[in-house]
């Protein structure tokens, strides 16, 4: 009997080494796969800052100008020649330049931008015209890539955006002090343009935040009501399963398929407006409403029962019953599920390359059926310029992006953590 | 004791024994089955309930005595694939019939869960929700009284009138149940239906909800389902005992637990089983 019992006691403890190599070993994936995903993220947010970090700031350049009188019609201030005043300038400052060649190279070190600042200078204050005024203009992006160090003077000239003699006007320049870096306001405040040193991410900030008001206002209301009235209110039976297995599925569908659905219905049948906010919204309805009403129903379905009986039990109707008690309980879900579904929505552009908010648009949307890009659309038509100043503005896109997404995603923690309840 | 056994009613015979009726009662169930789906819970049970009586049920889980309490309210049509039929009557209404309205049905017939359950909001807002809903009071210092009055009745008045704004769920578990009886009473309810209200709780807070069931009796029909022999004795007029779906006795308490007519009955509060 007790030789038995010795003998279970040692089998058991032979087992035990191994058993413990397998959990450690077990262990030590588990580590392993957290430190390379960790790894990747890592790399991917370095990356991205290293190449975009330096778009929030952009090379100026300063100029004399000479407002001439002449060359101003105070009648006509927004037709005149201001592109005029800025070449003078610059010849005025390398008087040795001669040639209409070398006049040309001359001139586009400084951005097509310089010509509208003075526009906006003199349109705002008459008084400057015929006096002389130091001007800070944003200078043309080779210049801005040459500052930043993104061109390489040791190459040969023919391959370089910048040539010999551009580069000794712009040491010139740098030794008079008449370059500088300054924050990149632009960048937050302008639309696209063709010109990298002009162009900014207002424009489809703007897309984007229209077209996510649509889909809130569209998809939160029509989500809790759906996700009330089939966890609530619908006897269970064939249909409601039936609705249930679809929106499941609909939540899977991939979200170029919405994109589709959105041309066929909402630009072709009922001709709304191409490229606008409103459909992009429209569109990103139907692709976040299964989100946020799964999400609502398990937010309903954790409300425990016993709530419900409570107030059923002392004569409150079904209606007053979710309104008054079940409803405030879930919200919190109800509003972590719908943030992260507009996060998703933020993030996503082939449904909106489907409906046209693919266009180059240098104007800001002035409302829900103007033109308009939204961000990650944005992001996608940067990345096909061939500038080289737009890969850090593409760059600096993906970080402005991530950090609305990240703000998103954290406020739905922030909310879980602080209305989860403990039953 | 053989000669005596072999009186009981056998364990095969199910139909009814003992004071199932009473002159001129508050409700009255005939016939009622209930079903969850296919299963049948409760079957052709009987009884009357008398006014200001309190009636305990008895027997072991699962045998559909919260299932039939809950019929007394039409709780379990809130249950998609519960179904009752039979007759039960209220004053001489029939509580199943299309005119009869579920909610005054329930602000006349109160109840009290296993588990306490109030709403995660003040305890005067837990009080106060009934006679807002039911539009029972004209003004906020109506309101006021209603609530004292009831947390009073409920015999919590003195713990908690200091802290009336503060969570009804930070309260200790026998705290909370008396406040959920507060909150039945605030909607003055004739009848109350308590299931099982005290198996979550403590000896102390037992015996306080015993105290106060007592008390209340004196005001309100009340019903309520116990797994406890010895509670059901110590605030009972009479006692159900359920069998596996069926009604098998109804007697005053004091002679059901003494001389049981039934042997199921008899076992069960022997001890055999439970
Ligand atoms: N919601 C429900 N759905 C299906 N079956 C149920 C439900 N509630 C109770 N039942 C069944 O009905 C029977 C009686 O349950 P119940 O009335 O809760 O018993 P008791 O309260 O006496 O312990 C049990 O067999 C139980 O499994
Ligand atoms: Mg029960």
């Amino acid at each position: 009997m007790s030789q038995q019992k010795i003998s279970t006691i040692e089998l058991v403890n032979k087992g035990l080494a191994k058993r413990y190599r397998a959990e450690k070993r077990f262990r030590l994936i588990g580590l392993g796969a957290i430190v390379l995903s960790l790894t990747f993220l890592a790399i991917l947010f370095a990356t991205i800052t290293f190449n975009g970090y330096t778009a929030f700031q952009q090379t100026w350049l300063e100029l004399t100008i000479f407002f001439d009188p002449q060359m101003l019609d105070a009648k006509n201030l927004r037709q005149a020649d201001y592109d005029g005043l800025v070449k003078k300038s610059l010849r005025d400052n390398f008087p040795e330049v001669s040639g209409r060649s070398q006049k040309k190279d001359l001139y586009t070190l400084v951005s097509s931008g310089a010509a509208y600042k003075l526009q906006d200078m003199v349109v705002a204050d008459t008084g400057i015209i015929g006096t002389t005024r130091q001007v800070w203009v944003p200078a043309s992006d080779d210049v801005d890539m040459l500052i930043k160090g993104n061109i390489d003077r040791s190459q040969p000239e023919s391959d370089r955006q910048l040539k010999d003699i551009q580069l000794a006007w712009i040491d010139q320049l740098v030794k008079e002090g008449r370059l500088a870096k300054r924050f990149n306001l632009a960048f937050f405040t302008a639309g696209d343009s063709r010109e990298p040193e002009l162009a900014g991410i207002f424009g489809a900030t703007i897309g984007s935040a229209y077209m996510l008001l649509i889909t809130l206002l569209l998809s939160f209301p029509v989500g809790v009501a759906t996700a009330v009235y089939l966890e609530e209110f619908a006897k269970r039976n064939r249909w409601t399963d039936l609705v249930e297995v679809n929106i499941n599925n609909l939540a899977a569908v991939p979200s170029i398929v919405f994109g589709l659905l959105g041309l066929a219905v909402f630009l072709n049948f009922f001709g709304l407006p191409r490229s606008s906010p409103l459909v992009g919204g429209l569109v990103m309805t139907l692709m976040t409403l299964p989100t946020i009403i799964i999400a609502s129903r398990i937010a309903l379905q954790s409300v425990p029962p016993s709530i419900r009986e409570a107030a059923l039990g002392i004569g409150a109707s079904k209606m007053q019953t979710v309104i008054h008690h079940v409803l405030p309980l879930a919200l919190p879900g109800m509003l972590t599920g719908t943030i992260i579904g507009m996060g998703r929505a933020l993030g996503e552009s082939a449904p909106l390359l489907m409906i046209g908010m693919v266009a180059f648009i240098v104007d800001i949307p002035g409302s829900l059926t103007d033109s308009a890009t939204a961000l990650p659309v944005q992001i996608y038509l940067w990345a096909d310029c061939p500038e080289q100043a737009f890969m850090e503005r593409t760059s600096a896109a993906i970080m402005v992006l991530l950090a609305f997404l990240v703000l998103m995603n954290g406020t739905a923690v922030l909310l879980r953590n602080r209305f989860e309840r403990r039953w | 004791m053989v000669e005596k056994k072999s009186q009981l009613i056998s364990v095969d015979d199910r139909k009814t024994v003992g004071q199932q009726f009473v002159e001129n009662p508050r409700m009255t169930c005939r016939d009622v089955n209930v079903y969850y789906g296919d299963k049948h819970a409760v079957h052709d049970v009987s009884i009357d309930i008398a006014r200001n009586e309190v009636l305990a049920m008895i027997g072991p889980s699962g045998c559909g005595k919260s299932t039939f309490l809950r019929c007394l309210n039409r709780m379990n049509d809130t249950i998609d694939i519960c179904r009752v039929t039979g007759e039960i009557t209220l004053d001489d209404n029939d509580i199943y019939a299309k005119n009869i309205d579920i909610v005054s049905l329930r602000a006349l017939v109160g109840m009290v869960f296993q588990k306490p359950n109030p709403f995660p909001k003040s305890i005067y807002d837990n009080v106060a929700y009934g006679p807002t809903i039911h539009g029972l009071t004209e003004s906020k210092s109506d309101l006021d009284g209603i609530v004292e009055n009831s947390l009073v009745k409920a015999g919590l008045w003195d713990e908690v009138k200091d802290r009336l704004d503060q969570p009804g769920t930070g309260l200790s578990g026998g705290q909370q149940q008396r406040l959920c009886i507060a909150r039945a009473i605030a909607v003055e309810p004739e009848l109350i239906l308590m299931d099982e209200p005290c198996s979550a709780l403590d000896p102390i807070a037992t015996a306080k909800i015993e105290e106060l069931i007592a008390e209340l009796r004196e005001q309100y029909t009340i019903v309520i389902v116990t797994h406890n022999m010895q509670q059901a004795a110590r605030v009972s007029q009479r006692t159900a005992y359920f069998h596996l779906g069926d009604l098998i006795e109804v007697g005053y308490t004091d002679r059901l637990f003494t001389t049981p007519r039934h042997q199921l009955t008899e076992d069960y509060i022997t001890g055999r089983f439970g």
